[in-house]
């Protein structure tokens, strides 16, 4: 089977452990994941499946797509990506995949998505700078203050933390547990906060540094 | 965000009685102590109820040895084995918080009259 899954965020709330304890929880919603494309390790080189999910209206589709799409037999989806796959696995295109049979309830997972957009924003927001004084004539107020040296050196070292975009970039969040699987409406329960907004999607994967 | 509370009732308690602010309940907690587990009671007035789904608690308010403690429970906690109704209040608000002002005679509340049948889940 794949090591991964497409899903869209819904939110959050908690749940009860059985000892009582609350656990937070995400909530995604899962729709039904098509293998568009198979790649196998005499023709391509590799192992591994690509696989789309959530319908896209046919007329949003360019011909190329469309055709890719067409040969796998498959509805035109949104997103699509290459995943792992062990070489004996039975995957051909136009075959289903539901969020039940990748993972299991305990499983550790990464999940990926694009955090929530803040436009461009200042180093107090964006890093967490302190700030200058604000009164007192201070001059300071928001400002980075000083990024770099005089003479020795005479430049802005690359990577410095500046203003500028915050957001709306691709996050991942490693080592979150499936904490409850509802087959029948397609639901996940993964413990933890997940990047971006509601319905946005994201992309679940077996987590790459499990922890034993 | 329908699908959240959709989520939420499957993990909510069913088999609680239906209380209000100004009744007085007797509340019994799990309470475990290393391996061994046991059920603590706690009677008191109801003094607020709050929030809805799987995060809504309940506060329960006493007087224990003159001094007043209150307990915030989460409702759907695995861990309240029981709840029963000692007595219903009749308060005209939702949140108790006069009470905290009150002492003795004072902080009684009275109890509900029925006329005719007396409401289901007493």
């Amino acid at each position: 089977m794949t090591n991964g899954f497409f899903g869209k965020k819904i939110g959050m709330t908690h749940i009860f452990a059985e000892d009582g304890t609350q656990i937070p929880v995400t909530v995604i919603k899962t729709d039904t994941n098509y293998v568009v494309q198979r790649k196998v390790k005499e023709r391509d080189g590799y192992e591994a499946v690509q696989v789309g999910s959530i319908e896209k209206k046919e007329q949003r589709v360019n011909a190329a797509m469309k055709g890719h799409f067409k040969k796998a037999s498959t509805p035109c989806l949104y997103n699509l990506a290459e995943l792992g796959c062990a070489a004996d696995d039975e995957l051909t295109p136009g075959t289903e995949i539901n969020c039940s049979d990748v993972f299991k309830v305990g499983d550790v997972v990464d999940v990926s998505g694009t955090s929530k957009g803040k436009g461009f924003q200042g180093s107090m927001k964006r890093w967490g700078f302190g700030g200058g004084k604000a009164t007192h004539g201070s001059m300071h107020g928001r400002g980075p203050g000083s990024i770099g040296q005089s003479a020795d050196c005479s430049r802005v070292f690359k990577g410095m933390k500046m203003a500028g975009q915050m957001g709306n970039k691709t996050i991942t969040v490693q080592n979150l547990t499936v904490v409850d699987i509802k087959a029948d409406e397609k639901i996940l329960l993964v413990k933890g906060a997940i990047p971006g907004a509601t319905n946005s999607h994201i992309l679940i994967k077996k987590a790459v540094k499990t922890r034993g | 965000m329908g699908l959240v509370q959709d989520v939420e009732r499957s993990y909510i308690r069913t088999d609680l009685p239906v209380f209000n602010p100004g009744d007085t309940v007797r509340v019994s907690v799990r309470i475990k102590e290393g391996e061994k587990q046991r059920i603590q009671q706690f009677e008191g007035v109801v003094i607020k109820k709050h929030g809805g789904g799987t995060r809504a608690t309940f506060t329960v308010r006493k007087i224990s040895y003159g001094i007043g403690v209150e307990r915030i429970f989460p409702l759907n906690s695995p861990n309240i084995s029981k709840i029963e109704v000692v007595t219903e209040g009749r308060v005209r608000r939702a949140k108790l918080y006069y009470l905290r002002e009150l002492r003795g005679k004072a902080a009684r509340i009275k109890e509900k009259r029925f006329v005719g049948k007396p409401k289901k889940g007493k």
